[in-house]
């Protein structure tokens, strides 16, 4: 017995021995189709570069409408339904009561129109975010640009995520989402039934060279968008003049969209 | 001489078996479907000069999919969206912004083929299928 054990290992050994040896004669096409990154693949001339992107909402600006303008703006570039069930709602960018984005900010006494006025509120794109610790697919990534990531292809409809975040920021496919579409740009894809989706700073239009689409959409400089980590950027000057906060930076998940208030 | 008990009901039954195995071949004998013809007769590849992919005719027709992940993962996951194609033409890594720009045929195209070969890519539940008005 212990003889034929012997020669089966030796007989394995040399196939795999003769496996390694053979493996690159079949170099060339079947090789090829391995590779992963296209020869020559590069960012588009015109990409939008930062080192870590962020957000700035000036509350005080915003009125009814422009709020509207602005949503309407990126669910019309991400193709976005207004679902009719509210449980189904699927949220990039939306208004919340400011006792509900800033639940820790709501004293006894503060500026009635800090009361009234709705905050804008969006995937604050953390620089440490919890949503990226749980997937266990990779689907949602932190790119080296501060970009919390969604690669649709990847999610398996978990919702991991969605427990994970404390801003609600993601939000699941329960149905179709084209059944509740009007119209279509066909140059960005839908989701489907089953996976999560959230607001990606518009990183499809920051690689061609364009500002998101709820900040292009402003008339009065509401929203402002630009590179954290770069001293002399709009944001960076913004953020070092004027007091500003965070939606629950508590939690240390260091959000990346600051509120003028 | 060895002898075979029962030996008629063993072959008869023996007959039979192999008939029904083998039914599917013998009932389907030449009839094969004809491979589809594949039109590329969109608006965009009748402008083109030198009517060629962005990779080799050979290539495509066996690793087209291939392609479409690497272009996928290399425009998802690393911010990179144009490559060269075999002319060196910068282009967009995009399914339905550059293969289906050229062939906006797509029922005429990838579904005769994908039909025939009994594959039913579940892209177009989220990329965007051209319009066509057939
Ligand atoms: C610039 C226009 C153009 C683009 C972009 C393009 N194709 Fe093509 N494709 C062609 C042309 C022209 C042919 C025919 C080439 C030939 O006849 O040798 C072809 C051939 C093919 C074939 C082989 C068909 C056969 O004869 O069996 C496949 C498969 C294919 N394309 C898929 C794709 C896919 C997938 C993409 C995107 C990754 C794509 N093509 C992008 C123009 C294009
Ligand atoms: C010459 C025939 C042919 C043509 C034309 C063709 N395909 Fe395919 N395609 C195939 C075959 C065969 C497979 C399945 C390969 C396999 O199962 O390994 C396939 C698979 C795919 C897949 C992967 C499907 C999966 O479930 O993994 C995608 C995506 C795809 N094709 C896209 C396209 C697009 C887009 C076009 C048109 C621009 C196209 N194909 C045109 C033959 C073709
Ligand atoms: C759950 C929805 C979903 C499904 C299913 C899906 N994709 Fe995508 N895909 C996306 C989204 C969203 C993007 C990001 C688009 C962007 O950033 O411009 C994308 C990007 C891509 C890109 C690069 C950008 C572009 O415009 O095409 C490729 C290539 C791609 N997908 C191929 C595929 C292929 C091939 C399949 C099927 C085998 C597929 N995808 C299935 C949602 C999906």
């Amino acid at each position: 017995m212990d003889k034929t054990r012997r020669n089966f290992l030796k007989v394995v050994g040399l196939a795999a021995a003769a496996g390694l040896v053979l493996k690159p004669a079949g170099k060339g096409f079947a090789m090829d189709l391995v590779r992963r990154v296209p020869e020559g693949a590069a960012p588009t001339d015109k990409a939008l570069k930062a080192g870590r992107w962020a957000m700035v909402v000036d509350t005080k600006k915003f009125t009814d409408a422009s709020r509207e303008a602005v949503m309407e703006a990126c669910r019309k570039a991400h193709n976005i339904p207004v679902m009719r069930d509210p449980r189904h709602a699927l949220k990039w960018i939306w208004d919340e009561n400011y006792e509900n984005a800033f639940p820790e900010q709501m004293n006894e006494h503060i500026p009635e129109y800090q009361k009234k006025n709705k905050v804008l509120v969006m995937c604050n794109n953390c620089a440490n975010p919890a949503c990226v610790r749980v997937c266990p697919t990779k689907a949602t990534f932190k790119r080296p640009d501060g970009i919390v990531m969604m690669d649709y292809h990847r999610c398996i409809g978990c919702r991991f995520c969605m427990a994970a975040c404390p801003y609600g920021s993601r939000s699941f496919n329960f149905e179709d989402p084209r059944k509740s579409l009007t119209e279509i740009d066909p140059s960005y894809p839908t989701r489907t039934k089953g996976v999560v989706e959230k607001c990606n700073f518009c990183a499809e239009r920051l690689a061609r060279g364009m500002q998101p689409a709820c900040v292009a959409a402003c008339r009065n400089k509401e929203l402002i968008f630009g590179d954290a980590t770069d001293p002399k950027s709009e944001v960076s000057r913004i953020l070092d003049e004027r007091f500003n906060i965070r939606r629950r930076p508590e939690l240390g998940t260091q959000p990346q969209v600051y509120y003028l208030t | 001489m060895m002898k075979l008990y029962n030996g008629k009901i063993i072959l008869l039954g023996l007959a039979v078996f192999v008939g029904i195995v083998t039914f599917p071949f013998w009932f389907n004998m030449g009839k094969a479907a004809p491979a589809p013809v594949l039109k590329l007769d969109t608006p965009v590849i009748a402008k083109m000069p030198v009517k060629q992919c962005v990779r080799p005719t050979a290539f495509m027709k066996a690793g087209h999919m291939q392609l479409l992940n690497q272009w996928r993962d290399t425009v998802v996951r690393d911010n990179n969206r144009v490559a060269p194609d075999q002319a060196g033409v910068m282009r967009e890594m995009s399914l339905s912004n550059t293969c289906m720009e050229c062939h906006s045929n797509k029922t005429e195209f990838c579904d005769k083929c994908h039909n025939y070969v009994s594959v039913a890519p579940y892209c177009w539940n989220c990329h965007i299928q051209p319009k066509e008005n057939s």
